[in-house]
């Protein structure tokens, strides 16, 4: 009541207009990311241009660069893509990590196994694709029983479930996958057969690139032209509603971070036979993590990961030289990155508060 | 004191809420303004009491026009508003929240202050100590509390907005005895309602509010047609009652059980017939929800048996899962609609792309766009297939949950269906509820409603702590026997 007296001052305003506007907002949050950032390197007495450019250079100054942000683009795409299934869910499917490398542990198990029979290396390729499959899968489904069945909150089961992934990672590299006579944390290479066809003088696999672009449409259609994608979508927005509307609740929880899983192991089945090509301690590169805040930011829309995945590569890869011509560590792409997360979601807030206040005030 | 508005302006952006409204009251009058939600009634009292001002328009007291520019000022010329929650300090005692209103100084005089308040308490015949702190008053009390400290401040006129909320009928009837003797003292009473019956039964004249504008006058004899027509521009049917039981059992609850740490219940016997509407009255809490979630499979009774009939044949549902229940023909409309019923995020179309049976792996987006585009003007709903179902007013979010229910159905189970709802839309949805009748599905309801329970109902069950009574025919029961009932009163 009090409202209706005194006129909002913001209503009808340039602040307010551009505030409460999707992209000038996401705009200005970019902005602010890159002045908090310019103010953190300033502090550290050097100049953020000189950052800014070191690291534009570093991402595409040139042929290899790029094919290198490229060949980086699609494992996160792909960690990000399978987390559209569990944000849309209204799930928070940390354990993408370690699932992630559970996939590279399956894929580089079964190539192992094949390695020196006269099985063709197309078809050990594809297995070893279709194993990493399942490892992802099954690790992201015993997330979603303990979450369905145990109560276990998915964040906390999907961490404990990284921990062990972790463990079974470093007991198979230094254990019994460990090449003879050193232990260095990394299996043997792989022979070139079983490598995904990269393309003349790099790394990226075209074959790994066209996959991830098939992937991109695959969950877009499913998530926005299918009924699965809808019933997902209600269970994440309103579990109780969509139960008594029919929807079986657990199930399509449970088939969200299957597919999450799926995702998550085909990255790390790419990273073994299309990238490293040997098995070895943190090959999930974070991706996973770094996923989660790509997914954050494409509000369940899985053509949009795209872009955003882009930019985070590139920032990371040009952050990549910023040691060697700046002194600065290349960790500040994490903190650019994290910056991005955090004004995107806070200019987002006050975007949403604003609409709401103005409506209410219309509405008195 | 005589009150007059001339030409009263006010628009909020687009909307226009008062529009020329023009009202005149004598001293003594009981003045009813009627009109559905969002008529203008509330703008027009909040222009009075001053909490907003006027776009344009004059008030005259006693012939001589004043400017009310805020709440202050409108007390301080003897205008008072009770609103639909009290405004009162709850932590407070009834004296201090009594001084904290009102211009005694910085060291108020208590002993006068609690005196005059005794006084006026015996005029109305209201029992209550100064001291008592006011967060263990009713609701009742604390509006009655209310009119009597603003007739403490020197109130003459005084505005009732919807005070008939939430209060207990005995209250109500409290309430309408203080107004009537305040009347014969000589004070304007302003009773803003959205209930025909109580203006009716209470106002000396009633004006008319719609969308903005005062459309019409009346004295008694009121005629109650002619005021829901004015209030709607239309007239409204109400539904026929016993339109349509037929013989055939259609469920039937044998000894059911349920085990709740409240308050469990036991030994509910009834059978509902084809078409058959029951209604459950009952305080809240009393077990009435327990009972329509047990019917809908969504909690699990501990004893007894829901008998499902068929033509010769009849299944015991006691323990199978909800979506069976559900897929036999059985609904559950939840009475918190955004919670447990709709899906806050989703639009229309989506909502009714749900609700169909799935038919094939991929949405047809033709197909369900079409359906969506039936359903809204079948059900009459205020909205595009492209609106969010938060967006929607709650008579509108009613109509579409009506929309979403599947045919053929076998039994609706209501919590609550029209809380909240203005008349029309109370009568619309009920007019659906009735159709659904005619095709043979039963029908429970729970109402805190009694005049929609006996109203609607073929016949009533009543819960009191953990008892329910033989179903009554409501046709012999009238709402102050239920009153009494739901009271705990009159039980063997």
């Amino acid at each position: 009541m009090e409202k209706e007296k005194t006129k909002n001052p913001n209503q009808g305003s340039i602040l307010s207009t551009i505030l409460t506007n999707r992209y000038s907002s996401l705009t200005l949050a970019v902005v602010f990311a890159l002045v908090f950032t310019s103010l953190l390197v300033w502090i550290m007495k050097v100049n953020p241009l000189k950052v800014f450019d070191v690291i534009l250079t570093g991402a595409f100054g040139s042929v290899d660069a790029v094919t290198q942000v490229l060949q980086a683009w699609v494992p996160l795409v792909l960690a990000s893509l399978g987390l559209m299934f569990t944000f849309t869910a209204g799930l928070w499917n940390i354990g993408v990590e370690g699932q992630i490398e559970m996939g590279a542990i399956f894929a580089y198990g079964v190539i192992r196994i094949f390695d020196g029979t006269e099985t063709s290396a197309a078809l050990v390729i594809i297995l070893s694709i279709l194993a990493g499959i399942a490892g992802g899968a099954i690790w992201a489904f015993l997330v979603g029983l303990l979450k369905n069945f145990g109560g276990v909150n998915e964040i906390f089961g999907g961490l404990g479930f990284n921990f062990i992934a972790d463990a079974v990672m470093l007991f198979l590299v230094y254990g019994p996958w460990k090449p003879e006579g050193v232990a260095n944390g990394s299996t043997k290479m792989l022979a070139a057969k079983y490598w995904l066809p990269q393309l003349e003088g790099s790394y990226l696999s075209l074959w790994a690139l066209g996959i991830a672009i098939a992937g991109l449409i695959i969950v877009a259609v499913i998530l926005q032209g299918t009924y699965f994608g809808l019933k997902l979508k209600a269970v994440g927005k309103n579990n109780k509603s969509s139960f008594l509307l029919g929807i079986p609740t657990n199930r399509y929880m449970l088939m969200s971070f299957i597919l999450c899983g799926v995702f998550a192991g085909l990255t790390g089945a790419l990273q073994v036979t299309g990238f490293n090509h040997v098995l070895r301690n943190n090959i999930s590169g974070g991706y996973g993590y770094i996923g989660l805040m790509v997914g954050m930011l494409a509000n369940i829309q899985p053509l949009i990961t795209a872009p955003i995945a882009f930019v985070f590569i590139a920032i990371s890869k040009g952050a990549a030289s910023l040691g060697i011509d700046l002194r600065l560590d290349s960790n500040l792409a994490g903190v650019i990155q994290g910056a991005l997360v955090i004004f995107v979601l806070v200019m987002d807030g006050v975007r949403k508060h604003i609409i709401r206040r103005n409506r209410g005030v219309q509405n008195g | 004191m005589d009150v007059e508005v001339r030409n009263i302006h006010k628009t909020f952006g687009k909307v226009h809420a008062n529009n020329d409204i023009s009202l005149e009251v004598k001293s003594g009058e009981v003045q009813g303004i009627l009109g559905e939600n969002g008529a203008g009634k509330s703008t027009l009292m909040k222009i009075l009491s001053g909490f907003i001002s006027s776009d344009s328009g004059s008030i005259l007291l006693d012939g001589k026009e004043v400017n009310i520019a805020s709440p202050a000022d409108s007390v301080r010329l003897g205008i008072g508003m009770l609103h639909q929650d009290p405004l009162d300090f709850p932590p407070f005692k009834v004296i201090d929240n009594l001084i904290l209103g009102s211009r005694e100084g910085t060291l108020p005089d208590r002993k006068k202050v609690r005196k005059e308040f005794l006084e006026l308490t015996k005029q109305f015949n209201f029992s209550i100590s100064p001291d008592t702190y006011i967060e263990t008053l009713s609701v009742g009390e604390r509006q009655q509390l209310e009119i009597i400290r603003l007739l403490w401040l020197g109130a003459d006129v005084l505005i009732l907005d919807e005070p008939t909320t939430g209060i207990s009928s005995t209250q109500k009837q409290q309430l309408f005895s203080m107004v009537r003797k305040l009347s014969e003292q000589g004070k304007v009473i302003l009773f803003v309602s959205h209930k025909l019956e109580e203006v009716m039964s209470l106002c000396t004249q009633v004006a008319v509010f719609r969308q903005g504008q005062n459309v019409g006058e009346m004295r008694p004899p009121y005629d109650s047609d002619k005021l829901v027509e004015m209030m709607f521009g239309k007239s409204l049917a109400r539904s026929d009652k016993k339109c349509c039981a037929q013989e055939q059992v259609n469920i039937e609850v044998k000894d059911l059980q349920i085990d709740d740490i409240r308050s469990p219940i036991n030994n509910v016997n009834f059978s509902i017939q084809k078409g058959e509407v029951i209604g459950l009255a009952g305080m809240e809490g009393s077990g009435q929800g327990l009972i329509l979630r047990a019917l809908a499979g969504i909690i699990r009774p501990t004893g007894g048996n829901i008998w499902l009939h068929e033509e010769n044949d009849k299944k015991d549902f006691v323990g199978k899962h909800y979506f069976d229940f559900k897929n036999s023909g059985i609904s559950f409309l939840p009475a918190a609609r955004l919670e447990e019923g709709l899906i806050a995020g989703l639009d229309l179309k989506e909502h009714f792309t749900l609700a169909e049976k799935q038919t094939s792996f991929f949405v047809d987006a033709k197909g369900v766009q079409q359906l969506t585009e039936k359903r809204i003007s079948e059900f009459n709903i205020k909205g595009t297939s492209e609106s969010k179902i938060e967006s929607l007013s709650g008579g509108n979010q009613q109509r579409a949950e009506l929309a979403l229910l599947r045919q053929p159905l076998r039994l609706l189970l209501l919590d609550h269906p029209t809380r909240g709802l203005d008349i029309e839309s109370t009568l619309y949805i009920w007019g659906k509820l009735k159709q659904r009748c005619a095709e043979g599905a039963s029908i429970i309801f729970i109402s805190a409603d009694l005049d929609e329970i006996s109203l609607y109902s073929d016949r009533i069950l009543v819960f009191f702590g953990g008892k329910v009574s033989k179903p009554l025919d409501a046709s012999q029961v009238t709402v102050d026997q239920l009153g009494q009932l739901i009271g705990g009163k009159g039980w063997e």
